[in-house]
């Protein structure tokens, strides 16, 4: 032992280092995220979590679920590749947030520091409650300018017309059935449209 | 507490069990995805494009994305007779100095273009989704990263808001989110691909300029595409491993 005589000091020393150690090893179970590192140097519950965000866009199949008419009529016009939200809209439509509790003075000063996440608006599912909750019908005169006003970056070969022109501000559903939007089509009611198969 | 090897046998397994379900965690996500089948990018079909804005508009809805912010947005390109007669240098070169207009991120179109003369074209922009990305690199802590399926996310949990990330971003498709303070971007409607459904600017653009691919999947129609079109990934130089395919890009955009 004549070696350690006088090593008591280096003992002491390799002792808090350990116990340092230890420390840290304890901190950082409670501090590193348990996921953490699972897939790479991130939080792999974080996949999870993005992943939970509330879909607005149903997709054009849960439309065609009950809309099998207009599935129908659409997939023999020009029309047939516009899905139909890219003109009716998303069909979970955020409900106004209303009712929130006024924040009290405790909460404002919290919310200085950490500004408080935006509240997920909730969703209005016209497919779960068709009679109650109806899609806003879009107004034809801005929807079809939205694709159809002529300019010169568009393509060639796509169908356009300087909108004041061409229908004088008369809405273009006077004329155009939007859904397969042939000029006899238009003319005529859906069923004769359906026989004549539509327009190319 | 006395066991018995009856009694011991039946516990043994059901622990098992149990702590493999413990270990499992939390699986939130849809049960169906293996993320390890999956290579996710976007075509864009320049020439398909009729910057109408409804990628925008529907990314903005989907996302709840603020307004004056885009993660993704339409530009609109024009390249003038007299640039491309007198390309002497790189103030004239119709490569190198076209006229880039992206009123409101595109979202409600744009306006009636003076000048007739030279080309136009609209060029949707987004997140890239980089195999080899940059932004993901400089994160001090992590809270950014190349999921397994190629998508580039942000933990917005984890996220500082340093911005080193926007910065660090060759194209510019990060913002600081001006109410959360923390890194906003693409998700490549995470949310949606993992249920199986296509993204929301995918689903309402109505002439299929968009369209997701999964490049790891063998009956996906991208790989007929890439046999027979010439398409380009914006910014190759850098090296990102970009994975927005671009069908008939002009060598101007940038």
């Amino acid at each position: 032992m004549s070696v350690f005589k006088d090593a008591g000091h280096l003992f002491r020393f390799a002792g808090l280092f350990v116990l340092a150690f230890l420390i840290f090893l304890v901190v950082r179970h409670y501090v590193v995220p348990k996921s953490f590192g699972q897939y790479g140097h991130y939080r792999a519950a974080a996949l999870g979590e993005i992943a939970a965000h509330p879909a607005k866009f149903a997709g054009h199949e849960t439309c065609e679920g009950c809309h099998s008419d207009v599935a129908d009529k659409k997939s023999k016009g020009k029309h047939a590749h516009v899905n139909c939200e890219a003109c009716h809209g998303a069909l979970f439509q955020p409900l106004p947030v209303t009712g929130q509790p006024k924040p009290n003075l405790y909460e404002r000063f919290v919310a200085l520091i950490v500004p408080p996440a935006p509240p997920d608006p909730l969703l209005l599912r016209h497919a779960e409650d068709p009679t109650s909750v109806k899609p806003v019908l879009p107004d034809t005169t801005v929807l079809c300018a939205r694709c159809h006003t002529a300019s010169t970056a568009k393509p060639k070969g796509f169908p356009q017309v300087v909108p004041a022109d061409h229908s004088n501000g008369m809405p273009c559903d006077t004329c155009h059935q939007p859904h397969s939007p042939g000029m006899d089509a238009a003319a005529a009611p859906d069923a004769t449209a359906k026989a004549a198969g539509g327009v190319k | 507490m006395n066991l018995n090897r009856r009694q011991m046998l039946i516990l043994l397994p059901a622990a098992a069990i149990a702590w493999k379900a413990v270990l499992a965690g939390t699986p939130e996500e849809a049960p169906n995805y293996t993320m390890s089948d999956h290579w996710w990018g976007m075509l864009i079909d320049i020439p398909k494009c009729i910057g109408c804005g409804n990628c925008v508009r529907a990314c903005q809805t989907e996302n709840n994305v603020p307004d004056g912010y885009f993660r993704t947005w339409v530009e609109r390109y024009h390249v003038s007779d007299w640039e491309m007669k007198n390309p002497q240098d790189i103030m004239t070169n119709p490569l190198t100095d076209p006229q880039v207009i992206s009123p409101d991120g595109g979202k409600e179109g744009f306006p009636v273009d003076t000048d007739a003369s030279g080309k136009y074209f609209f060029v949707p922009k987004m997140c890239n989704h980089c195999a080899d990305s940059p932004c993901t690199q400089v994160c001090p802590v992590g809270a950014t990263f190349v999921a397994p399926d190629g998508v580039v996310l942000v933990d917005q949990k984890y996220c500082l808001g340093c911005a080193y990330c926007v910065q660090a971003c060759p194209y510019g498709c990060r913002y600081i989110h001006p109410e959360k303070r923390v890194a906003d971007k693409c998700t490549l409607c995470y949310h949606r691909i993992t249920k199986g459904l296509t993204t929301a600017c995918c689903e309402a653009c109505p002439t299929g300029a968009r369209q997701l691919v999964d490049l790891k999947n063998p009956k996906d129609p991208i790989h007929e595409f890439l046999k027979t079109h010439s398409v380009q990934v914006l910014k190759p130089q850098m090296a990102t491993g970009a994975k927005v395919l671009y069908n008939g890009l002009d060598g101007s955009v940038r």
